[in-house]
């Protein structure tokens, strides 16, 4: 096993750690005998070689410093998987387990319609890459140069693929770097409950940089409920990319509730007429860490409605990050368009930057955003108090309706009582 | 003021595809060399008789402008520009102190003349002395500093603001009269290094208005200035410094226009406004360069930086702008709230058609306690113009209380344009509160049908609701220009709709 020691040490910290990896591993990445994958992971690594890791000189980037991740190494997770670590409880009837990164079969639901992507290469060629892109998001460059394992969700047409729950478990007792890559394809008419949930376990940095790819077809409906919670020294680093056809919808909602850095991207294309998408999202950002949630929306066809609704919590020493771009081509007219974004400041330390962003080209539109920062609403404090519930109380009670009344905004009944129930036990822990 | 009332039938002539203000007056000239190296600065210095520290000033800007690189983040495009092929220093040669009209030079008169000034006030322009310092019949006086290309040729009314103590006159005169207040004030707003256009405009700065409000003075007329670029080839970098004392409240008035022709001139100007304890600035624009033919030939780049600083305790700086004219405008108004309960306002309808472009809003950096802000911004595109608001609302954790208000609309009209709204809030501070809200629409079919029905021509309709939809800018304009600003938009739109 000399191979993989040698792999599992600390590389060089920043970009050129990476791209050495890269070089190192390339001959043992899985699809290695397939020419037009081996060629994808070139390009990306090449994109990668020439964008770096991005600098807040970017402006996409002008709140988050990846400084952390660029002064530091990582090892790759070749190591074998021990089953025996614990997990958290399910979120959902039917589970599929990946730990650091590689789809473990023996902790995974056999009925759930999830397959190892590494394991089914061979299927995915046109579709592997086919919605992300390499310019201007490194991290996806990143990604498609060194993904080693990740879920292949590929449903039929008319298929109803119930809910399902995707959890990443990172075992944080030494520092890795993971780059999953999950694809996710619904034909048309198909049905989707994803509850994507990142969970740390231990004390150590590592990075956890997932990729996800849907391909919604038209008439196609996919709910994508995220759960940020890796562990207290964790990087978070994820990219989800969507294409939407005619009337089919992607509907989402992030949490962040660990990691010491995380950001989460997302770029949704509404490609057909009267499709839509939701990218509502809650970030509860603790004492050290730093979240932000930043969003991409296109809308590249007429008559497609969105909203998004992102509420973010800062306590302690913390900063938070809203950037929600929402861009309408000429093609795209009877858009209907809404963005409203809210932070709640518990703490003299706390900062939020929230940048919501417009681009319009298209004159029969309605689109309209709302951003509001503020400390608690002391009125509201005082119709509490003045009908004798003691401040800590009235506070925490404001505080959680405000947070809960963001996870309303999810249909999906067991997507939203993962996402409560990771909301309470975050403000619980707060308060206590 | 009467440059602004032309400034209606300007528009109108634009749209019809002449611009009146497109004449160039021909006038005898004197320019520096082209392009732009130390010499060239050293010549500006000298030409202008400045003392050694503000040539050092000015080398120390150019020596950092050298270093910066142009910004490319704006939501504006346009060719390179080459800053060696201009001429930096274009001004009318000036025969010594005119005592009568007959003195001045006709050609600048007739300028004048045909820009809509008035002929007493024209000879006041020309700083003939006596010539009258009571307002024409019934309106109120005026104050006018007149930049013609790099230098300003006359300021009326000084002698009258003078015995309040005000002291209002060209930059220049100013380095010669109060260099101690110059030396105090200049660049401590924007600083040298601030950015590419402010370092190139510090180092090479030709003329620009300075005001000077004592403490308590509440300055009894409204100050103006009007900036006209001529020559070809030059580009305009005038400076403005305008300081409120303790208590001091001046209201400021600029408009500009230039001729018609197919080459771009760059306007780098830069504004700063200084207001002390109790002290209040209202700052008005009527900007109306020359905007480029219908196909988007010629026109003024408008890049340019304005900034004020409330210093003092209860200051309040409220910019306003309208802005019509200009190919590419390029301009963030801003408010440094330094001290305790500061106050700093920014409306500004900004209207883009044919082929222009402007990246235009504000910025308000709070960092003394309960310091309040307030934003409204209009953005009206038609034809096959950008219009972006991009504005920073900056709280900093000492400013506990601070309150903003953001609202930023904007209307398109035909489906070739744009309209973009890129906010950024960064607020460190637990009891401050910041909202925002924008609105992106076209005129609602309803509306229209209403004023339709009701008789109105498609036009008129459009105007009237356009004139409601800006109603909250144009209302804090100086009254007699609010009313010419109306009409100003209905024109500026013509030939957009139907």
């Amino acid at each position: 096993m000399n191979a993989i020691t040698e792999h599992n040490a600390l590389t060089e910290p920043g970009a050129a750690g990476f791209l050495h990896r890269f070089e190192g591993l390339r001959a043992r990445l899985p699809g290695r005998d397939l020419p037009w994958l081996q060629s994808l992971r070139e390009a990306g690594a090449a994109s990668f070689r020439e964008q770096g890791f991005p600098t807040r000189r970017v402006e996409a980037w002008k709140y988050t410093d990846l400084g952390p991740l660029k002064e530091a190494g990582f090892g790759e997770a070749l190591t074998p998987v021990d089953s025996a670590i614990p997990l958290p409880r399910a979120a959902a009837p039917r589970r599929v387990v990946f730990i650091d990164g590689r789809f473990s079969p023996e902790l995974s639901d056999p009925d759930a319609p999830v397959r190892s992507l590494a394991r089914h290469l061979d299927e995915v060629e046109g579709l592997l890459g086919s919605v992300a892109r390499h310019e201007g998001v490194p991290l996806a460059a990143l990604n498609t140069a060194l993904f080693e394992d990740g879920a292949l969700i590929d449903l039929a047409p008319g298929e109803d693929g119930g809910v399902v729950e995707l959890l990443s478990v990172v075992r944080a007792d030494r520092p890795v770097a993971l780059h999953p890559r999950h694809l996710v394809r619904l034909a048309p008419g198909a049905k989707l409950v994803l509850i994507e949930r990142a969970w740390g376990h231990g004390e150590s940095r590592y990075l956890h940089s997932p990729v996800l790819e849907f391909q919604v077809a038209a008439d196609a409906h996919v709910t994508h409920a995220r759960l940020q919670q890796e562990g207290p020294a964790g990087i978070h680093l994820s990219t989800v990319f969507a294409t939407v056809a005619e009337k089919g919808t992607y509907d989402s909602f992030l949490l962040h509730a660990g990691a010491r850095l995380a950001r989460a991207e997302a770029y949704v294309t509404l490609a057909g007429a009267f499709s839509a998408a939701h990218l509502n999202g809650a970030q509860l950002v603790g004492d050290g860490q730093h979240a932000d949630c930043t969003t991409f929306l296109d809308h590249a066809a007429p008559d497609c409605p969105s909203r998004q609704t992102v509420k973010t919590v800062l306590a302690g020493r913390s900063r938070g990050v809203f950037q929600g771009k929402i861009h309408v081509h000429q093609i795209a007219q009877r858009t209907d368009g809404y963005q409203m974004n809210q932070a709640l400041l518990l703490s003299e330390q706390a900062e939020i930057d929230s940048k919501p962003q417009l681009e319009i080209y298209a004159d029969d539109v309605k689109c309209s955003h709302g951003a509001t920062v503020g400390a608690l609403d002391e009125t509201q404090l005082f119709y509490l108090r003045s009908r004798g519930i003691p401040e800590a109380e009235a506070r925490s009670m404001l505080i959680e309706a405000f947070l809960l009344d963001a996870v309303e905004t999810v249909e999906n009944e067991v997507a939203r009582a993962a996402l409560s129930e990771a909301v309470s036990g975050w403000w619980q822990r707060m308060a206590a | 003021m009467p440059a602004v009332t032309e400034t209606i039938d300007t528009v109108a002539a634009v749209t019809s595809g002449t611009y009146k203000y497109g004449f160039e007056t021909e006038i005898e000239m004197e320019f520096a060399p082209k392009g732009l190296n130390e010499d060239i600065v050293r010549f500006i210095s000298a030409k202008k008789n400045e003392p050694d520290w503000l040539l050092a000033w000015r080398l120390k800007a150019f020596a950092m402008w050298k270093t910066m690189e142009e910004p490319h983040w704006p939501a504006v495009s346009y060719p390179q520009i080459d800053y060696q092929d201009a001429y930096y220093y274009a001004a009318p040669v000036k025969k010594q102190g005119p005592r009568s009209l007959d003195e001045v030079d006709p050609e600048l008169l007739r300028t004048y003349e045909k820009l809509g000034i008035p002929l007493k006030e024209q000879a006041i322009l020309a700083g003939v002395e006596g010539a009258g310092e009571s307002p024409a019949e019934g309106r109120m006086p005026i104050a006018v500093d007149a930049v013609f290309d790099s230098v300003s040729v006359a300021t009326s009314y000084k002698e009258r603001l003078g015995k309040e103590g005000i002291i209002f006159c060209s930059i220049s005169e100013a380095v010669q009269e109060h260099p101690e207040l110059v030396r105090q004030y200049l660049g401590s707003v924007v600083p040298q290094g601030d950015n590419f256009f402010a370092a190139l405009n510090s180092a090479v700065f030709t003329d620009g208005s300075f005001v000077y409000i004592p403490k308590g003075v509440r300055c009894p007329m409204e100050l103006s200035t009007y900036f006209r670029i001529n020559a070809k080839s030059t580009g305009q970098f005038e400076r403005t410094l305008i300081i409120a004392d303790e208590g001091a409240t001046v209201s400021y008035l600029e408009g500009c226009t230039a001729p018609m022709r197919d080459e771009n001139q760059l306007h780098a100007a830069v504004v700063e406004l200084v207001a002390l304890d109790d002290a209040s600035i209202k700052y008005s624009t009527v900007q109306n360069w020359y905007p480029g033919d219908e196909n988007g030939v010629g026109g003024i780049y408008n890049f340019v930086t304005k900034r004020g600083a409330c210093r003092g305790k209860r200051s309040k700086i409220s910019w306003t702008q309208v802005e019509t004219g200009s190919s590419i405008t390029w301009k963030y108004p801003s408010c440094i709230l330094q001290g305790d309960d500061s106050v700093g306002e920014f409306y500004s309808v900004a209207i883009t058609n044919n082929r222009q472009q402007a990246d235009t809003g504000t910025k308000m950096i709070h960092i003394g306690r309960n310091t309040r802000s307030t934003i409204v911004s209009k953005g009206i595109s038609a034809g096959k113009g950008q219009n972006t608001y991009r504005g920073l609302v900056k709280i900093l954790p000492k400013a506990s209380g601070a309150r903003n208000f953001t609202q930023c609309d904007s209307l398109l009209i035909g489906d070739q344009c744009g309209a973009h709204t890129v906010p950024y809030i960064e607020n460190r501070c637990i009891s401050a509160k910041v909202e925002h809200e924008a609105t992106t629409s076209r005129i609602a079919e309803d509306q229209l049908f209403y004023c339709r029905q009701r008789g109105l021509s498609e036009e008129d309709a459009v105007g009237l609701i356009v004139n409601g939809f800006c109603r909250e800018v144009l209302k804090e304009l100086p009254m007699e220009f609010a009313v010419e600003a109306q009409k100003l938009l209905q024109i500026s739109l013509e030939g957009s709709v139907g």
